[in-house]
């Protein structure tokens, strides 16, 4: 198995009494690769970040990080072993500043908590990794901003910046393109192709150009399953996948006549 | 920067010197009073660090306050002065380790779960207590002879002695704010500050929050433990109606009243408070009706909450903002 593969999920599955949100899903995230996984709303593909990221456990099945077993590894510490996500909805600290946000974010990993004395921003490790992450994200004129009256854009970037100042290998984007103009898409995915080389980069998106420019390979689910998984041609060109997107359209002009 | 470091600061020194020069301009019945005022001021910082800085709701401070009380009463002999550097310590491991035996529990639970279960914990303190032979039940228990703090044959703080014990609750005031000023700079502070703002981001960040959220709580326990000490040390007599429900209703109201998420709120509330209720407890200026003391009090305090919704330390940005002028208005 190459070095590269940063994640490995292996049959897992998530059911929440009787729906099984996601059944038996298995994929990999490379560097260097923008692995997108689609499908129609429910499709399991939130609940499939928050099993990666750790945020609730899979019911079955195993997920590892650079070969080692995180199945069991509560959020934090697979986060501080190197699994950044961000959130569809924006997830941030509104009060405080766009530094305060990601330098509170890069400071998980120079945590410190018994240090009462010194002040937070005398850890010169974490406010440099503030900063990159705040240049990295293109936020650089907005540091001393307050978090909660950035632009819905800014505030998606910021979301992304936090996620970058914890210096994560794997990302797990969910939707960052959500309700962006045409103009903050073209920068995110700029941004995306930036981090690409350095990064196993997993993108739950809706933005179907988006994601057939950008991603290296697709992953389809339906009701929780994956239907399909390869190259974004061989997606394109998917009988399964055309069916499922196609019958998504078709359902409600039946309905209609009703 | 100098500026608004001076405007911290100044005010501070500045309430430091009026009240160390108190005891020395105002009456027996006023310093004593003011006393009462520095004991609740710790106690509503201790609480601060919980509510105002981590966000966690507790309904059953008193608990941590009582208990320390009934500790020192208990322990101090009959007839010899203890010394403080046995039991203040002693008191504050122990009400540092109940502490943790009901925050370990309780935050488990979260927001007015939270808030109920330790309400629940509080008045399960507070039953033990009362019916505990040990302890006095509901009559309390007196506690003798005060703490001295000696070196040899030098004795340097005597706690029988009102001006000492002034001064010596002063010091710990001061200690306890700056204790609790320079947490709020830390590392630990400011991921406090993060999981009151967002945990969910917190934990996806890399921070276990279920050890902080922990930390504080014993910590907002240990200094609530202090005030506690303070307690029954001044007045020489403890009862349960000191870890009673009332008891952390009228903290969280101190902290309220003076704005949440500040330590000089928690102060000045602790002061309002105490001066408010003994204002309408005074016989001299309502006469019959000073024994109904409790509705004036609850009315100011609804007046309070509804026209200063971010307390007194709240209230100079308050005015800023409504004397901005509306362009459009009607």
């Amino acid at each position: 198995m190459p070095d590269d593969v940063l994640l490995t999920a292996t049959n897992v599955s998530r059911r929440f009494g009787g729906l099984t949100a996601v059944d038996r899903v298995s994929l990999t995230l490379e560097r260097g690769e923008v692995h997108s996984v689609i499908g129609t709303n429910g499709a399991g593909k939130s609940t499939l970040v928050n099993v990666l990221a750790g945020e609730i456990t899979a019911s079955s099945g195993r997920v590892e990080l650079q070969g080692r077993d995180v199945t069991r590894w509560p959020q934090p510490r697979r986060a501080r072993a190197g699994i950044g996500r961000s959130y569809q909805r924006t997830t941030i600290f509104p009060r405080s500043t766009v530094f305060e946000n990601c330098r509170l974010s890069a400071q998980a990993h120079y945590q410190q908590a018994l240090d009462w004395w010194n002040p937070a921003t005398a850890c010169t490790k974490s406010t440099q990794l503030a900063h990159q992450a705040i240049e990295h994200a293109g936020l650089t004129g907005q540091a001393h901003r307050i978090a909660g009256t950035l632009s819905h854009g800014q505030k998606r970037q910021l979301e992304i910046a936090m996620c970058l100042a914890t210096a994560p290998q794997v990302l797990l984007l969910d939707e960052p393109l959500a309700g962006m103009g045409a103009e903050e898409t073209e920068r995110m995915l700029a941004l995306l192709a930036a981090l690409k080389p350095g990064h196993a980069i997993l993108l739950v998106e809706h933005d179907m150009d988006a994601v057939f420019r950008i991603a290296d390979r697709i992953t389809v689910m339906v009701n929780g399953a994956v239907i399909a998984s390869g190259a974004p041609d061989a997606i394109r060109n998917n009988a399964d996948v055309q069916t499922a997107y196609l019958g998504e359209i078709e359902r409600p002009a039946e309905a209609a006549p009703s | 920067m100098a500026d608004s470091f001076a405007a911290r600061v100044v005010p501070l020194v500045v309430a430091c010197a009026l009240l160390a020069a108190f005891p020395f301009v105002g009456g027996k019945f006023y310093v004593d009073l003011m006393l009462t005022t520095m004991i609740f001021a710790i106690f509503a910082l201790s609480l601060e660090l919980l509510v105002g800085r981590t966000g966690l709701v507790s309904f059953g401070h008193a608990a941590f306050f009582g208990i320390a009380a009934y500790v020192t009463a208990l322990l101090s002999p009959q007839s010899e002065s203890p010394s403080v550097l046995w039991l203040l310590p002693v008191v504050l491991v122990v009400t540092a380790l109940a502490a943790l035996a009901i925050g370990a529990l309780s935050l488990r639970t979260r927001g007015i779960y939270f808030i109920m279960v330790t309400l629940a914990f509080a008045q399960m303190a507070y039953f033990v207590f009362h019916d505990m032979k040990f302890a006095g039940g509901s009559d309390g228990r007196y506690l003798y002879v005060k703490p001295v703090l000696a070196l040899g044959p030098y004795t340097l703080v005597d706690f029988d002695r009102p001006l000492t014990f002034y001064f010596a609750t002063l010091a710990l005031l001061v200690l306890v704010y700056a204790l609790l000023a320079a947490i709020g700079r830390s590392r630990f502070g400011h991921a406090l500050s993060g999981i009151k703002a967002n945990e969910q981001r917190m934990r996806a960040a890399g921070f276990s929050t279920y050890p902080y959220k922990l930390a504080a709580f014993v910590l907002a326990g240990a200094l609530a433990g202090v005030a506690g000490f303070l307690y029954a040390v001044k007045d020489g007599y403890v009862n349960p109606e000191i870890l009673a429900w009332h008891q952390s209703g009228t903290v969280l109201l101190m902290l309220i009243l003076g704005g949440i998420g500040s330590l000089r709120g928690a102060v000045v509330g602790a002061f309002l408070f105490v001066v408010l209720k003994e204002l309408f407890q005074s016989e001299a200026l309502f006469g019959g009706f000073a024994k109904h003391w409790q509705l004036p009090l609850g009315l100011t305090i609804i007046a309070c909450v509804a026209l200063m919704p971010n307390g007194i330390i709240g209230l100079p940005s308050q005015l800023r903002r409504t004397r901005v002028p509306v362009p459009h208005a009607g």
